[in-house]
């Protein structure tokens, strides 16, 4: 049986007015989506959005790809003196000691051989250079008078630019270019290049397992300490990734976090006690005390810490003291609030047996609330110890330093690379440190 | 009854016969863990102070009569040239715009993101249950790199402006708001969603009409609470990399003497920026809780 009117003791008139206010809600769903399309089209335009394709650096960001996962070695020759010098990432900490050839560098009665690999092959020998590139032939270059002259299978592929002066050519396999002054080759290798050991640490010229051994039974590398010592001391002074500095400025940066946000609680507790209704009978006192608080979060944490960096002078102790002073009004704020949504129940107990205020605070307050407040104060030292990052960029202490130098550097790509994984483990770890602490403390032993 | 199965609790059994005795031992254990607690933590706040102190540049005690040093010289000049103030707020708006735009559009995208990501990730609503640890980790993930990091990335890449910000911004508010969007998700009834599949309606509907409502309150009341944040870390970022009022804030501050004035106007242009938003979405926030 089908039924094609509504139920009749729904009058037409409520039938419609219930329609009617569908309809109005429809719209009024519809346009708070339109509303939101239409910000976001004015501030694509106010951030002149069609502009930025023009501006962004795309081969900017190939350097930065390729710069995170890989590193290049320099094979220099001088073409005045004929030294050839190899070096990682062309810097001096990171050339190799004069006679030292990785394997596939090698010196040969035709010349200096460097095989790129995948049948490239690159030759510097005297007054020129030859570069064999597989599947198109030989590129030769010898040097005259005046300039440098090219022979190489016409037409010229666009991957070679050649003029009187200079010649380069970028393949697939590496970069090669040749002038009067220096031939020059950049091999590509994946992963960070002397990551753990340095160019002039005997280690970097071993095998794991060989290391392994000399660690284990081998002779002594330097006479005055063990070999297991050499190889962590040579690790941490590493002087192409300073894991030290490095592990100092992470400690650091974990540092300002931690005594910034305790530092905060001790301080805001008993202002706290002062700021609360039930606490405290002088309204004016109370009321100046949440001014004080408000004042201190609406002036906001970045400028406490410039305000901090001038007095104190960069450093962890400023990023501290800036967090603390922050987080000084946020904790006032939500502790006070914490305070006031107590039971009096248990405290009007405590002053039964005639305790005077301090111990009606420790005995009947406290225990209520040390949860509430240690798990924001947990939750504010995780977010701290991010916040610490930036704190440190604008102070110039801890991670957050080295990082906004490698960045404005706009070179050492891989110790960025390096540093944001180190910031995102540190993080992570004070993320389930907090929430383990938090169980722990909260619930008991669970 | 039941857990008498299971044999007593581990660890010392409570003397029956001396209920007092054993209480009093109990709580002079605890009251000598609390201490040694308390004793281990002053030590660690001191010697982390010490620490701190001696690989600071200015000493803490050589630098306290210094704080106000500053802020006077500053209030001292802008007091001269009070005078310029209002020219001077007019003259910054824009930038100030422009920082609570990086901010308000952030949040908006990283909010429609932390949608997705937060009903695809609780376990119960995904249509891809596998999916969710994956998702969670990078929710993890984009939560821990802090802001400053992809925005100087960006600008290295994208150029000096506000979309680096605006794009940092967004991906840690995505991480953010997408973990408390899945904890409210989570907790809601899955009544109405049951009763949905039953009439046959996919996943779109039963998300739209059966879980949404129920959350849209909590789900706003995280958003206000996350767009307050955010105008305070687009200043900063702006500070740090470039954009909006923050960007002006260093360049008057580099300058150093002579440029106080903007620097009051800007300090305050901020304070009043974030007192209102903060009053605002405080009020927002009270309505949407209590209905």
């Amino acid at each position: 049986m089908t039924t094609t009117t509504l139920n009749p003791s729904v009058s037409p008139s409520l039938a419609q007015s219930v329609t009617a206010q569908f309809a109005r809600r429809k719209m009024k769903a519809m346009l708070l989506p339109l509303i939101v399309l239409a910000y976001l089209i004015y501030s694509a335009m106010a951030f002149d959005l069609p502009g930025l394709a023009s501006r962004a650096r795309m081969d900017n960001a190939a350097i930065l790809m390729s710069d995170f996962w890989q590193h290049k070695t320099h094979v220099t020759r001088n073409n005045r003196s004929g030294v050839v010098s190899i070096a990682i990432d062309g810097e001096g900490k990171g050339t190799y000691p004069a006679g030292y050839l990785p394997e596939w560098v090698s010196e040969t009665s035709d010349g200096t051989k460097v095989d790129l690999g995948n049948g490239h092959l690159i030759t510097y020998f005297d007054g020129g250079a030859r570069y064999e590139v597989p599947g198109y032939g030989d590129i030769v270059i010898t040097q005259t008078a005046d300039g440098v002259t090219l022979d190489a299978p016409q037409p010229l592929p666009e991957w070679i630019s050649a003029s009187e002066s200079r010649v380069s050519v970028t393949t697939d396999a590496g970069r090669f270019s040749y002038t009067r002054a220096k031939a020059e080759t950049l091999k590509y290798q994946a992963g960070w290049a002397l990551f753990f050991f340095g160019i002039e640490s005997p280690f970097h010229y071993m095998s794991w397992p060989e290391i392994a051994a000399s660690v284990l039974w081998g002779e002594r590398v330097e006479a005055e300490r063990s070999n297991i010592s050499a190889v962590l001391h040579d690790f941490w002074t590493n002087s192409m990734w300073r894991h030290g500095d490095v592990a100092w400025a992470m400690f650091e940066t974990v540092l300002m976090a931690f005594l910034g946000t305790f530092g905060a609680a001790l301080v805001a507790l008993p202002l706290a006690f002062m700021a609360a209704r039930n606490m405290m009978p002088f309204a004016s006192l109370r009321f100046a005390l949440r001014r004080v608080f408000d004042f201190i979060r609406g002036v906001d944490g970045l400028i406490w810490t410039i305000v901090l960096a001038r007095a104190f002078g960069p450093g962890p102790m400023t990023g501290a003291l800036a967090i603390l002073l922050t987080d000084t009004g946020s904790f006032g704020k939500t502790f006070s609030e914490a305070l006031e949504n107590i039971d009096e129940k248990q405290v009007e107990g405590i002053r039964s047996t005639g305790a005077n205020t301090v111990q009606r605070a420790r005995f009947g307050v406290l225990p209520q609330v040390a949860p509430v407040l240690l798990s924001q104060v947990l939750y504010f030292l995780e977010s701290n110890t991010r916040g610490a990052t930036v704190i440190g960029a604008i102070v110039g202490g801890g991670i957050g330093l080295l990082l906004t130098q490698a960045i404005q550097t706009q070179k050492d790509w891989e110790d960025v690379a390096y540093y944001m994984v180190l910031i995102v483990l540190t993080v992570m770890a004070m993320d389930s440190f907090s929430g383990w602490l938090r169980r722990k403390l909260i619930k008991g032993n669970a | 009854m039941v857990d008498i199965a299971f044999g007593p609790e581990p660890g010392p059994r409570p003397k029956a016969d001396d209920p007092a005795a054993h209480y009093m031992e109990l709580t002079r254990r605890r009251r000598l863990y609390g201490t040694i607690l308390l004793v281990f933590f002053i030590a660690t706040m001191a010697s982390g102070f010490h620490l701190a102190e001696e690989r600071n540049a200015g000493g803490f005690f050589s630098g306290l009569p210094m704080v106000f040093a500053f802020p006077s010289e500053v209030v001292a000049e802008a007091w001269e040239k009070r005078a310029n103030l209002p020219g001077l707020f007019w003259s910054y708006l824009p930038s100030l715009i422009e920082t609570l735009n990086i901010a308000a559009v952030s949040t908006l995208i990283g909010g429609a993101l932390a949608v997705i990501m937060a009903l695809l990730s609780s376990p119960g609503l995904s249509p891809w249950p596998r999916l969710t640890p994956v998702l969670r980790r990078i929710m993890d993930a984009s939560r821990a790199v802090p802001e400053i990091v992809i925005a100087l990335i960006l600008i290295y890449i994208l150029g000096p402006g506000p979309v680096p910000a605006v794009i940092a911004i967004a991906i840690h508010t995505t991480g953010a708001l997408g973990k408390l969007f899945s904890e409210a998700a989570e907790n809601s009834d899955m009544k109405p969603v049951e009763g949905l599949t039953s009439v046959g309606a996919n996943w779109m509907q039963r998300m739209g009409l059966g879980i949404l409502p129920q959350v849209a309150p909590n789900w706003l009341s995280y958003g206000l609470m996350r767009l307050e944040i955010n105008v305070r870390a687009s200043a900063i970022l702006g500070f740090v990399g470039s954009g909006g009022i923050g960007y002006d804030l260093k360049i008057a501050m580099q300058w150093g003497l002579g440029r106080y004035d903007q620097v009051v106007a800007i300090f305050l242009l901020l304070f009043l920026a974030i007192a209102v938003i903060d009053r605002l979405s405080d009020n927002a926030r009270a309505r949407l809780v209590k209905g």
